[in-house]
């Protein structure tokens, strides 16, 4: 029935000056300081539907239940039965806070054609069913919703008015804290103009459909004596009534984590100092179609639950099977994490809720699942218009959200393949992301490939270089890019080039062993040259010596003959000559050598 | 026909006496919400017993409740305005707000034929 009470709240500071009843609608309290304005009247305009009765019933209920200040519900358009059944919706049992004598419901209704005026008259008996109805209560809260329909009621408007001024009076001397609810007028803020009356505090409700969605904004558009947020918040009225989403609260105050964890990328890590992202950290991952966006956030995804870590992923674009259907064929087995129960897939069409309903669905589910890891793949769906202003706070305020739990976000980003101006960042969020990693294509050779490169990474030293990002069967991984010269080669011209230098060099290999085996061959040409003079030589000697030897035989022949010539003639044989002597010497010289 | 009357009254509530209560049953039940002695409420009375005595003589009961002694009797009747005048009875109920001064409207309102 009643919400517990909210831890935010205790951190919401309270205004010395301007005492305030909180309405403990999460974030509306962020916005106003504290609450509305306490013991004064505070309007609530919207057109029909924007949940102004919501709101009203809201601030009644918190008041009742969880700060003891019973409140009277009194209602101009609905019946008792009626508001019971919308704050069931919300998981209020009216009837209940009824007989606890916690909230007092007045039903107060003017059927038109049955009231006849004569004379003079005034709201005296609204009053004193109102003082009444306070009184048995004992109530610090009212609300009045719509009170303008008191107008289509009653025919004497002037005296209406004058009345009405009366009773916003008479509630401040009364000291409670009063809502009063309004139609949005055309010109003005409320049909009838109450916001004369209602000085001290006006919120503005509107509920827009921009490109068939809708979105609900709210506004404090005066707060007399305090501060407060000036902006449009956005907020919804979803299982658990209103929330409006303050934009981070305007606060940066979450704990940085200095422990790193893996992307689930061996070469990512590599670039981002070795060791992947900063726990609690946001990245982005942008890039063009088919540059394997989805395929980082599932390596993200799967590395977390590899190390036992429970992760929630965002899928926009792929149902959850066909999520685990192609990145099975990566080689990621998601899987088997959905079936141990760390891994959630929640998959649905970006135009299932309007920005802000996406947001608080985020917002429930990871207070449910409570993962260490977030995916959403990819922000840029988020919005149908891509010039969406919305997505950026809203982005802002789920990047606070995750930091403040601690948890480690990576946002994927849909990029035209045209754009070329990488710091034109997609949906204008790379301000708020830690790392920023892009992913682009190369086109060239008759081919693309995939590049990975990291533009930016806080508080690490991180590569500048661009890698190539290859998908195989067996995960994502990095590939170094091929610095060829002064380019940078990728994909098959890498390939080739490598297969172009490997044959170069084999070339060059096979080049010096023939000039090796030449030079080998010629010292053997050069050798047996060599020897075939020696041989020469030797047969040269050979001859010299068999000719010196047949002179030398020829001579001695020639001596013993002419001696014994002599001793015939008995003649003194004459003296020996000297080259017979000196030839055999030259010819031991040549022997030698 | 009775029945019904009292049957849409809520229980427990105390009806102040009748200024006029000669009959039980009245052709004309008539009540008049007032906050206090003002001279509003004084004014609308006169008004309405002057209009009352004389169309409707002998024929009706005013019933008139200061709310500022009986405050929750306000919300039965859905009374915002005072003084206001109940036609409780003959159905369907009828509201005048004001200090019934113009007669000619007082008769419109209760739609009663003017006597004359």
């Amino acid at each position: 029935m009643a919400r517990p009470p909210k831890t935010t709240k205790t951190s919401v500071p309270e205004a010395p000056t301007l005492p305030k009843a909180p309405t403990g609608i999460p974030g509306l309290d962020e916005i106003t300081g504290g609450g509305l304005p306490r013991g004064r009247p505070t309007l609530i305009c919207g057109s029909a539907g924007s949940g102004k009765t919501m709101l009203a019933a809201e601030f009644l209920v918190h008041g009742a239940v969880e700060y003891g200040e019973p409140g009277v519900f009194m209602m101009f358009e609905e019946n008792a039965e009626e508001l019971a059944q919308n704050l069931r919706s919300l998981g209020v049992d009216l009837d209940k806070l009824q007989k606890q004598k916690k909230i007092a419901v007045d039903h107060v209704h003017i059927e038109r054609n049955e009231i006849q005026e004569t004379g003079e008259y005034d709201l005296e008996g609204l009053f004193i069913r109102l003082g009444h109805a306070i009184d048995t209560i004992g109530a610090k809260r009212v609300v009045l919703d719509t009170i303008e329909a008191l107008f289509s009621g009653l025919p004497n408007h002037a005296v209406l008015r004058a009345e009405l001024r009366r009773l916003f009076r008479w509630l401040k001397d009364r000291g409670v804290t009063a809502v009063i609810t309004g139609e949005r007028g055309e010109q003005s803020l409320t049909r009838y103009g109450l916001e004369e009356y209602v000085a001290d505090c006006v919120i503005l409700l509107d509920h827009r459909i921009v490109d068939q969605v809708s979105t609900r904004r709210l506004r404090v558009v005066k707060y007399r004596g305090t501060e407060h947020g000036t902006n449009e918040y956005p907020f919804l009225i979803g299982k658990t009534g209103i929330s409006v989403l303050p934009i981070t609260s305007m606060r940066l105050d979450h704990v940085a984590n200095s422990a790193r964890i893996s992307t689930g990328i061996d070469g990512l890590d590599d670039m981002l100092g070795g060791t992947g992202l900063y726990r609690g950290s946001s990245t982005l991952v942008s890039g063009a179609p088919g540059t394997g966006k989805s395929s980082v956030g599932a390596s993200f995804v799967d590395a977390a639950c590899r190390r036992g870590e429970r992760a929630l992923l965002f899928a926009y674009e792929e149902s959850s099977s066909q999520v685990q259907r192609n990145m099975a064929s990566i080689g990621l087995d998601l899987g088997q994490w959905e079936r141990q129960g760390l891994l959630h897939i929640d998959a649905s069409r970006p135009t299932l809720h309007g920005l802000e309903q996406h947001l608080v669905h985020m917002y429930e589910l990871v207070r449910q699942v409570k993962p260490s890891v977030v995916v959403v793949d990819p922000i840029s769906n988020l919005s149908m218009d891509k010039d969406d202003r919305a997505l950026k706070p809203t982005l802002m305020r789920l990047i606070d959200y995750l930091k403040q739990q601690g948890i480690t976000a990576l946002f994927t980003s849909l990029t035209s393949d045209l754009a070329a101006d990488v710091a034109d960042s997609q949906v204008g969020v790379s301000s708020l992301m830690d790392t920023w990693i892009l992913l682009s294509n190369l086109a060239g050779n008759g081919e693309r490939t995939r590049t990975l490169q990291v533009l930016k990474s806080r508080g690490m030293p991180h590569s500048h270089q661009v890698r190539e990002f290859v998908m195989g069967n067996k995960g994502v991984d990095l590939v170094d890019v091929y610095l060829s010269g002064d380019r940078v080669l990728t994909g098959t011209a890498r390939i080739s080039q490598v297969a172009q230098e490997q044959a170069a060099s084999d070339l060059r290999r096979r080049d010096h062993e023939r000039r090796i085996k030449e030079l080998a061959s010629h010292r053997k040409a050069i050798d047996a040259q060599i020897a075939a003079l020696h041989a020469q030589a030797e047969e040269r000697a050979g001859e010299v010596e068999f000719a010196i030897e047949r002179e030398r035989l020829h001579a001695e022949g020639a001596s013993a003959r002419s001696r014994a010539i002599a001793q015939s003639r008995d003649v003194p044989p004459p003296r020996p000559r000297l080259p017979v002597s000196a030839a055999p010497k030259k010819t031991s010289r040549k022997a030698a050598k | 026909m009775n029945a019904r009357v009292s049957a849409s009254r809520p229980a427990g509530r105390v009806a102040k006496p009748a200024a006029a209560q000669e009959k039980p049953v009245a052709e004309w039940q008539l009540r008049l919400y007032v906050a206090g002695q003002t001279a509003k409420s004084a004014a609308a009375f006169d008004n309405l017993k002057r209009v009352c005595e004389t169309h409707l003589a002998g024929r009706y009961t005013i019933e008139v409740i200061d709310l500022l002694v009986n405050p929750r009797l306000a919300a039965g009747d859905q009374i915002l305005a005072v003084p206001t005048l109940v036609r409780k009875f003959p159905e369907p109920i009828r509201k005048i707000i004001g200090d019934l001064s113009n007669e000619e409207r007082v008769l419109v309102g209760l739609d009663v034929q003017p006597a004359r």
